[in-house]
């Protein structure tokens, strides 16, 4: 639904964002995932119209933003929950957006209710609002046209952990329903337990696309963190079996899957009191993927 | 499921609405409904003023509306002001232009929208001096009037309006549009009263100059002349619609952030 097609965008002699192209498909969420400065937002700003492209181009549903009449009510937009007239009231800023739109009043409540804002909080000045208030105006106001697609840059940001799970449900029905989701973040955490599909970023290039197990079967062996009542021995066991083992926190982070730290504790005789997934198989992949790109990868490279 | 999205059910968004929205973004803030408030609230004490330091034969309609062009010269163009570089100082130009895309669109319908405000401050000015003059008891307070007074300090207030907005599209700056509009015309009186070869063209190219003989025409009843409306003319054009012109131009290719 969301098509990009060799986007290029440079400010002088650097490139923000260097000709990516992706699909954001209907029916699904795709993550668009990267480290700060990324070009993340460069991107969804010129998928809205609000920046010019250098070079390449951006379709909404086969066309440009600029031509969609009244976009409101096909596209649902939030790009910086904050950027919004401080001295305004979360109840006034939704009803100028509903009456742009051409939507009855009626349409605000219904939002207010969806995104769990009290009649009391949305007659607050937006000055008066939490990060995490911002961020349910900011969603309210994109579904506001009832849009087939959304894109949204850095929703969960500020939101507490109930309402991280909130945005993750609401999200995931809406691309049940058919709708296109595209959302930004720079926490792989928080993308990878919501999108269906992952587009990863850094330095303005795409560096790897697809959904979760296409880019883990790229991400290279799958790691365990284990903890035993006799961690040392363990670890010597391990090696000896050629993994490579190293601290962490109270265990050990193994490069092996967790059936063959069984079947090693088992042979050795070792109690083991925690044995799980690394997890950080798309860890590793984003970090090393993005490596060149990272600040701290840089200062490394410098040291060196 | 459709990769495309039909549009074809969609109508495009009404121009008139988008001014009525416009128009509310002016008074749904406190510092708005203060402005808006302001500019009645000092009109109407600028002219109470004129009406107990004034004797009686000079309390008639076309005084107190010279009263009533100088404080709201100061504060419409204010208006026009914000009207335009809040959404930038806001930052709701991003939510703004995501709802209406068409940038053209959008200042026109600003435009319009401080021009009604313009006209509805001028309502406002002719209704207190009206009462002002049944009130103030000069015999003949309402004589010489002419429709031509009314056009000719409604056309002032419009030009400060566009004036106003001109210098909010330029700079996108509240506080550097607002200096600008006040000491720009004041250094080029400045310049052109004290550079001798400029000061025989200065009614052609300073705008204080050429509106001179308009403030001046509201008390008595000397219209202007066609050497006065052609000056008018120029310094309008290059103080007021060239800068419009160009604040335009400048919103057209901005990058909203």
């Amino acid at each position: 639904m969301i098509h990009v097609e060799g986007l290029t965008r440079t400010y002088g002699g650097f490139t923000a964002v260097d000709d990516i192209s992706f699909v954001a498909q209907p029916g699904r969420v795709t993550g668009f995932l990267g480290p700060n400065g990324a070009g993340k937002t460069t991107t969804m700003r010129i998928m809205v119209g609000l920046t010019p492209p250098s070079r390449g181009r951006v379709t909404i549903g086969g066309h440009l933003y600029h031509d969609i009449p009244n976009p409101g009510r096909h596209v649902g937009v939030l790009l910086d929950a904050s950027a919004q007239h401080a001295g305004r009231s979360g109840r006034e800023i939704l009803t100028i957006g509903a009456r742009t739109m051409g939507l009855p009043d009626s349409r605000v409540d219904e939002m207010l209710a969806l995104v769990s804002l009290s009649p009391d909080e949305s007659k607050r000045r937006l000055r008066n609002y939490s990060l995490g208030m911002k961020q349910r105006l900011g969603i309210a106001h994109a579904l506001l046209g009832d849009p087939s697609v959304l894109i949204l840059d850095e929703p969960a940001n500020g939101l507490d952990p109930a309402g991280i799970r909130w945005m993750r449900g609401l999200l995931k029905g809406y691309a049940d329903r058919g709708g296109t989701v595209l959302l930004s973040s720079h926490l792989l955490h928080e993308v990878e337990m919501i999108a269906d599909e992952m587009i990863l970023i850094g330095r303005g290039k795409i560096v790897a696309q697809g959904d979760k197990k296409t880019l883990l079967e790229r991400g290279g062996a799958p790691s365990s963190l284990v903890t035993s009542l006799d961690n040392t021995s363990l670890a010597t066991a391990l090696q000896g079996k050629g993994f490579s083992v190293t601290a962490a926190g109270e265990g050990l982070k193994v490069e092996a899957p967790a059936v063959e730290i069984g079947r090693t504790a088992l042979e050795a005789g070792i109690v083991l009191t925690d044995l799980r997934f690394g997890g950080a198989g798309l860890e590793d992949l984003f970090l090393e993927l993005t490596s060149d790109t990272q600040r701290e990868g840089h200062i490394e490279g410098a040291s060196a | 499921m459709s990769m495309t999205l039909d549009v074809s059910g969609t109508a495009q968004i009404p121009f008139t609405r988008l001014v009525s929205v416009e128009l509310r973004k002016t008074a749904d803030t406190r510092a708005g409904r203060w402005l808006l408030g302001a500019i009645v609230g000092i009109t109407a004490l600028f002219m109470i003023i004129f009406f107990l330091v004034a004797d009686a034969d000079e309390r008639i309609f076309g005084n107190f509306i010279g009263i009533a062009s100088t404080p709201q010269g100061f504060l419409l163009p204010v208006l026009g002001i914000l009207l335009v570089t809040s959404e930038w100082s806001q930052r709701t130009a991003m939510v703004t232009f995501a709802l209406a895309p068409s940038r053209t669109k959008v200042i026109a319908a600003k435009t319009v929208a401080a021009l009604i405000l313009g006209l509805a401050a001028f309502v406002a000015a002719i209704v207190i001096a009206a009462l002002a003059t049944v009130l103030g008891g000069a015999s003949e307070g309402f004589e010489g009037l002419s429709a031509k007074i009314f056009l000719l300090f409604l056309a002032l207030q419009l030009l400060t309006v566009l004036q106003g907005l001109a210098y909010g599209l330029i700079l996108l700056n509240t506080p550097a549009a607002i200096v600008t509009f006040f000491v720009l015309p004041i250094a080029s009186s400045i310049v052109f009263a004290l550079v001798p070869f400029l000061r025989d063209v200065a009614p052609w190219f300073d705008l204080g100059t050429a509106q001179q003989p308009l403030f001046n025409s509201f008390g008595g009843d000397q219209g202007l002349t066609g050497e006065e409306y052609a000056q008018l003319l120029t310094t309008s054009l290059i103080w007021i619609v060239v800068p419009f012109m160009a604040g335009w131009a400048r919103v057209m290719r901005a990058e909203v952030k």
